[in-house]
């Protein structure tokens, strides 16, 4: 509504201010690499949770949904205390010259610990669903262990990969409280565009905030649209029709 | 390639699933394992398979001791019961996955995997369907690309889980045929586990029946249509009759109906006769060796059939029994639902009270040739 009220050229102006354009980037890169890693760890984890029996499996099990239920600012301080130099997890790594905590490894780190859960909940129930009748098809077929993850368990888990993968990726760009005490907040290095929005709200500049806001949903709109149109393409494919 | 079983036993936790068992395929054999559900059919052939391995005993392929070996070098075929296609590949792809994971140095080429495919699918007669997705596919469809891929690596052994299953009457009477052409022809050794009478007698050269964990009996279906050796076997192969037998000089007595046996010491005692709903005659009246006295209460035409729900009259049976009919005798008998009708059977097997041993076969009339039968 605020947007509305500006010229294209005033929008323009704002949207592709030098240091925005900075936390665009910044912000699609690391939501990049937590979503990528994402992917690979919560294929594992939720590997882990179907296929094996241990001790703490319920435990583990419900931790998952932590970041959800944990509210994000909380989460941030924790994991900018955690990662700090002169945090439990942040002096170890400082002995190996990785500084975490107010670097753009921070952000990434916040961003994956906020949106793990949405890989594991999409491919959990499917690795459950994914019948042993398969593998055990491969393996009668002389395929390998190998041959049997790569050719018949990945394929069979793709879809739902690829949308908890783009799910987890989009809600990193639009994540706010967690990676704001982490980030460190440093022009063109590691701001956020959710923080260039709170920042023009702070300069009570509402149609600059909303100007930027726009971007930012039409973005995730956007990569939301694709992931189903693939995804139904991919069905469709499947089932034919 | 023939397949030995020697002592092979299973347990789940306590669940004793195969007891020690030996069995013995000759190449080229078809054999249909046939059992109800938790009788350990399926565990028997899983572990043929090598999909699980045995607590005890040793599995041979010939003169190989394939005990140890893992499912993937033991080159079978194997069926599932649900077809386990995998969903994401073509059809084409699917048959071709055997021969694609081989080893680099076996493979086929990759124009010669494609020939083999192509060759397959005619032999199954989905040709048309190369590029379609299992989804797309009709049970009894999925049913034969299953048997495509499992056949296309050449295995000597071929093994169905439940194959026809899933599938309407019409579609399994087709396909059993079409197996039965294929398995001729290729000559491969086949196993397969069924719960369905009809479908073992009709498909197999020999059938082990099993139940409980253990084999009942292994014959030929005629042999073991002819003499079912337990009370089981009887009852599993079906429409059977069973008279409740006490012993009261001279003759069986159960109440108001009796049969009177042969003179023979083995049959002067209670026990059980198993009668067969096609081997039962009726008439008006009770004669001196048979008066099982019945109304009837329902007749059902089924195909080329008739068949008569029998109630017992002035006596107990556990189930109503069953007589099978052709219309045309039926119409001869002049009988319709409410008669009062008196069963003679032809064909008898007696069972003792005691233990649960082989029955004795019993042809009637059950006295001696040249004795005097009568109506009463």
């Amino acid at each position: 509504m605020q947007t509305s009220a500006m010229s294209w050229s005033e929008y323009w102006g704002v949207i592709a201010d030098p240091r925005v354009v900075a936390s665009y980037r910044v912000t699609l890169l690391s939501a990049l690499a937590a979503s990528v890693f994402n992917g690979l760890f919560g294929l594992l984890l939720a590997w882990v949770l179907v296929r094996y029996e241990f001790p703490g499996k319920r435990l583990l099990d419900a931790l998952v949904d932590l970041p959800f239920a944990l509210p994000t600012a909380v989460a941030g301080i924790t994991l900018a205390t955690l990662y700090a130099e002169n945090g439990q997890i942040g002096s170890l790594l400082a002995q190996i010259g990785i500084k975490v905590a107010y670097s753009p490894v921070g952000i990434v780190v916040a961003m994956v610990f906020t949106s793990i859960p949405f890989v594991v909940r999409t491919v959990q129930p499917v690795l459950e669903e994914l019948s042993h009748d398969e593998e055990e098809a491969g393996m009668t077929l002389g395929a390998s262990d190998r041959a049997v993850f790569w050719r018949i368990i990945l394929p069979s888990l793709w879809p739902a990969l690829v949308v908890g993968t783009a799910l987890s990726f989009t809600r990193s760009l639009g994540e706010f409280g967690a990676v704001i005490f982490i980030a460190g907040n440093m022009p063109y290095i590691s701001e956020i565009t959710s923080l260039m929005i709170f920042v023009k709200l702070q300069e009570f500049d509402f149609a600059g905030a909303s100007a930027i806001a726009s971007v930012v949903l039409m973005t995730s709109l956007l990569l939301l649209l694709l992931i189903n149109l693939w995804q139904a393409r991919y069905l469709r494919r499947i089932r034919g029709r | 390639m023939s397949i030995r079983l020697t002592n092979i036993s299973k347990k789940f936790g306590q669940f004793q699933a195969l007891s020690p068992l030996n069995l013995d395929i000759e190449e080229g054999e078809m054999i249909g394992l046939l059992g109800p559900s938790g009788s350990g059919k399926t565990t028997l052939l899983r572990i043929i398979a090598g999909l699980e391995g045995a607590d005890s005993g040793q599995l041979h392929f010939g003169d190989r001791d394939v005990t140890q070996i893992h499912v993937r070098e033991r080159r079978v075929g194997f069926v599932f019961q649900n077809y386990a296609l995998f969903r994401h590949m073509t059809v084409a792809e699917n048959v071709a996955f055997g021969l694609q994971v081989m080893p680099r140095k076996q493979r086929p080429s990759a124009a010669e995997i494609k020939q083999r495919v192509t060759h397959l699918l005619e032999t199954v007669q989905l040709a048309h369907l190369a590029q379609r997705y299992p989804e797309q596919l009709s049970g009894g469809q999925k049913q034969r690309i299953a048997l495509a891929r499992a056949l296309a690596t050449q295995p000597e052994v071929l093994l169905l889980d439940e194959p026809f299953g899933a599938l309407d009457a019409k579609v399994r009477k087709e396909l059993r045929r079409w197996l039965r052409t294929l398995h001729d022809e290729l000559k491969f050794t086949s196993v397969f586990v069924t719960h369905d009478q009809d479908e073992a007698l009709e498909l197999s050269d020999r059938v082990v029946v099993m139940s409980n964990g253990h084999i009942e009996q292994i014959n030929t279906p005629a042999e073991l249509y002819a003499q079912p050796n337990s009370r089981f076997v009887f009852d599993f192969l079906g429409n059977v009759n069973v008279f409740n037998a006490n012993w009261q000089q001279p003759r069986w007595q159960n109440d108001a109906a009796f049969l009177v046996p042969p003179e023979q010491p083995e049959l002067q005692q209670s026990g059980a006769i198993y009668v067969r709903s096609h081997e039962l005659e009726l008439a008006d009246k009770p004669n001196s060796q048979a008066c099982l006295p019945f109304d009837i209460v329902a007749i059902t035409p089924i195909g080329a059939e008739v068949r008569l729900e029998l109630a017992p009259r002035g006596w107990h049976s556990d189930e109503l029994w069953e007589a099978r009919f052709t219309h045309q005798r039926l119409k001869q008998l002049g009988l319709e639902k409410g008669s009062q009708v008196f069963a003679t059977p032809q064909t008898g097997y007696f069972f003792g009270a005691e233990g649960d041993g082989a029955p004795i076969r019993l042809n009637w009339p059950f006295l001696p040739p040249g004795s005097l039968v009568f109506d009463i």
